[in-house]
């Protein structure tokens, strides 16, 4: 049975229309990516998967649960948008711990797992930097860090690579492309750079065919 | 804008330096070397009745301050976040509110509450938060609207509730704004006179109104002194704690160009328009009231108090010693006086300030002085400083107008500098090469551009002269007084047709102050001047 489903979304925003009974399914552990020029849509139909954006008829189903009127924060949807969407206010440690305290978990815990993350996405040891000192693919690295560390039943990536230059570009979707695979994580890539997809997902899916 | 010969700029210069001297920076001397009278230091700081004056105060403004920014929260993400029929109308509405006569807002407030319950110091308070909702919308809103609205829904994603999405995420972000705008609020509300004057609700004394109480009432100008000083002092420590703060709680943000959209989701639209719709009841309620009740009698509705405005005489052979339609003749020469002034020394200080590049800078920080001073303080350095000859200057007709222009002339300059500081360079040297002089060259090329920044800054200091009263309390002549004068002597007598004559009063000065901001609020500078505001000491 497919992980994620998206059946049949309308969405249109005053005169454009964005989505046209938009069908999507992916299965648990897979990892898909979504290409497509820009204005195609992709990063909405990512935005109607978390909530953040409604849909004007369709539906969005997580493992079986329908969440078309569930609110974002009850999803258990992870986002990485792409200008990483940090929390200036708050240090590297404290946005990766972001998503734990929401949770509840209690403050000592929650910054072991945060430095735990940290050190996995290769950061080890920047838990009280502040974001504004962090560099493009640090910065990239901490999103992903903080979006994964709640442990999501399925991860969606905002052209997580736009902007990078060359080389740090193919470095860090190798290590994407890696640490999805190590958690078995479900994921959906949206991007304009068929290399990235097949570096990143199993499968590659058209805008186009999305939409109907 | 390039270099006049040096003699010029002088020349330029000296009339509002001169102006400044002596209208401002000499009566405030005054006050303060009699303040050093170490008796009156003493007994003033010694009575109980001092610190409670104090006290209250200091209350009021943290009350209101706090009470501003809560309920301003609301129409600034509705006007910040979103596109919807009538932003604009309410947004007008809002700032139409700011920039009405502190006399006209208590009596507006006076006039929404039931009697009874409208003189108290929750009138007092309702009044503050209505009127400096525009410091919130306003200073709020622009931080608001920029803020990257994928950052909240990043925190959605992560697990906040909206209500955690607000106040861990978009509270702190919006905070440097916030620190602005209370701290610009709690001055305002510190220095309230008029407001708390014409609400008049037993022990609402601030300091200001206790100034003029024991200067003008009590004729203690000792007393009066010290009050003065020690208001001064309280403001300047606030001030700077809240620069101190203000600096704190500056951070690096990630703007973006406005997002600004249509509601979306029902429960969205309901929502803004909720908000919207009590944003206009409680911003338009106090100016219906005030209409309202000028029409009202203990007998029904009625226009007497609007037909009567002429007469002096109450019943036959009665009078009151205010009549309406001299306020307003007196008014109207006032502002003409108090423009002219205005204008002619703003322009001077504009010229030389632009002209003179960096020795400009003293003359600019000069003539901005007045707004950092309370019109109250204003008013009454000029009392005690020109009581003397061969300086007893109190029975003269333009007493009463310089005071209103020094108020109008910070206005005057910044409309006019900025401008000035624009012209393109160019221009003069191209008048150069054709073989223009420097004086000559600069006439053709600079003067043109006054006059725009000049109509600007003479509208402002027309509606800044009508509307004030601070200084006026101090300055103004029995037989002489002003329209605000007037509105809060009518308002304080008993009688229904004296009180709705007041209230038709402040509903014409209401309309015209509108009227007269609302004409120049198309031109780019007054978004920043309204800002700034244009009551701002009072």
């Amino acid at each position: 049975m497919a992980h994620l489903s998206v059946d049949n979304v309308d969405l249109s925003f005053e005169t454009t229309t964005v989505l046209t009974g938009a069908t999507l399914t992916v299965d648990q552990g897979e990892v898909v990516a979504v290409l497509g020029p820009s204005g195609s849509g992709k990063s909405t139909l990512l935005r109607v998967i978390a909530g953040i954006t409604a849909p004007d008829a369709g539906t969005v189903t997580l493992s079986g649960d329908d969440l078309t009127h569930v609110p974002t924060h009850q999803r258990g949807v992870g986002m990485v948008f792409q200008d990483n969407q940090l929390f200036p206010h708050l240090t590297v440690g404290e946005n990766v711990a972001f998503g734990l305290k929401m949770v509840g978990i209690p403050a000592v815990e929650r910054r072991a797992t945060a430095s735990d993350w940290l050190a996995r996405v290769g950061l080890a040891g920047f838990d009280s930097r502040q974001v504004s000192a962090l560099s493009g693919g640090e910065a990239k690295r901490v999103a992903l860090a903080r979006t994964l560390a709640v442990e999501p039943r399925i991860v969606l990536l905002d052209e997580p690579l736009t902007g990078l230059d060359r080389e740090l570009h193919d470095r860090l979707a190798r290590d994407v492309s890696d640490l999805l695979a190590d958690l078995a994580i479900t994921a959906i890539l949206v991007t304009h750079d068929p290399d990235e997809a097949a570096t990143i997902a199993v499968r590659s899916l058209h805008m186009d065919d999305i939409n109907e | 804008m390039s270099a006049l010969p040096r003699r010029v700029i002088a020349a330029l210069s000296i009339p509002p330096s001169v102006g400044l001297a002596v209208f401002y920076v000499w009566p405030l001397l005054t006050l303060l070397f009699r303040a050093i009278d170490g008796d009156a230091v003493q007994t003033t700081l010694g009575r109980r009745a001092t610190w409670e004056v104090a006290w209250f105060t200091l209350w009021q403004a943290v009350v209101s301050t706090l009470m501003t920014l809560v309920v301003g929260l609301a129409p600034a993400y509705i006007v910040a976040r979103f596109n919807f029929r009538g932003r604009q109308l309410l947004l007008g509405l809002i700032t139409a509110l700011f920039v009405l006569p502190t006399v006209v807002m208590g009596a507006a407030f006076l006039a929404l509450l039931p009697d009874g319950m409208n003189q108290s110091i929750a009138a007092v308070i309702a009044a503050h938060v209505v009127f400096n909702l525009a410091v919130v919308v306003r200073t709020v809103g622009p931080l608001w609207e920029q803020l990257p609205s994928d950052m909240e829904g990043a925190a959605a994603t992560l697990g906040a509730s909206p209500w955690r999405v607000f106040t861990m995420i978009t509270l702190p972000l919006i905070r440097p704004a916030l620190v602005a705008a209370s701290s610009i609020v709690f001055i305002f509300t510190f220095t309230s006179f008029g407001v708390v004057r014409v609400i008049g609700a037993a022990g609402t004394r601030t300091l200001e109104v206790e100034v003029w109480r024991q200067a003008i009432q009590l004729g203690d100008i000792r007393t009066a002194v010290v009050l003065s000083i020690l208001q001064m002092v309280m403001l300047a420590a606030v001030v700077m704690c809240s620069s101190r703060a203000q600096r704190r709680y500056s951070q690096p943000l990630g703007l973006e160009p406005s997002a600004r959209r249509m509601p979306q989701r029902g429960s969205e639209r309901r929502q803004v328009a909720l908000i919207g719709f009590t944003s206009f009841a409680v911003c338009g309620a106090p100016l219906f009231a005030l209409a309202a009740r000028s029409f009202s009698t203990p007998s029904g509705w009625s226009i007497a108090a609007w037909t009567q405005l002429g007469r002096t005489e109450v019943r036959p052979g009665i009078r009151l010693g205010i009549d309406p339609l001299d306020a307003v003749r007196n008014s109207v020469e006032n502002a003409l006086w108090a423009t002219l002034f205005a204008v002619v020394i703003g322009a001077l200080a504009s010229l030389a300030i632009a002209a003179a590049r960096n020795t400009g800078r003293f003359l600019d920080v000069g003539m901005m002085l007045p707004v950092g001073t309370s019109a109250v303080t204003i008013g009454f350095g000029m009392l005690i400083t020109f009581d003397q000859a061969p300086y007893d200057w109190r029975a003269e007709w333009w007493l009463v107008p310089i005071g209103h222009a020094l108020v109008a002339v910070p206005f005057v300059v910044r409309a006019t500098v900025g401008v000035l500081r624009s012209v393109d360079p160019q221009l003069h040297a191209a008048a150069a090469t054709l073989g223009a002089s420097p004086t000559r060259a600069w006439r053709t090329v600079v003067v043109p551009f006054l006059w725009r920044p000049l109509t600007v800054g003479a509208t402002l200091a027309a509606a800044i002269s009508l509307g004030e009263f601070g200084a006026t309390s101090f300055l103004s002549r029995s037989d002489s007084e002003t329209v605000p004068i007037a509105i809060e002597q009518l308002l304080g007598r008993t009688g229904s047709l004296l009180q709705a004559q007041g209230y038709a009063m402040a509903t014409v000065l209401a309309v015209v102050t509108i009227a007269l901001v609302a004409a120049v609020d198309r031109s780019h500078q007054l978004r920043t001047l309204a800002r700034s505001t244009v009551n701002g000491p009072n």
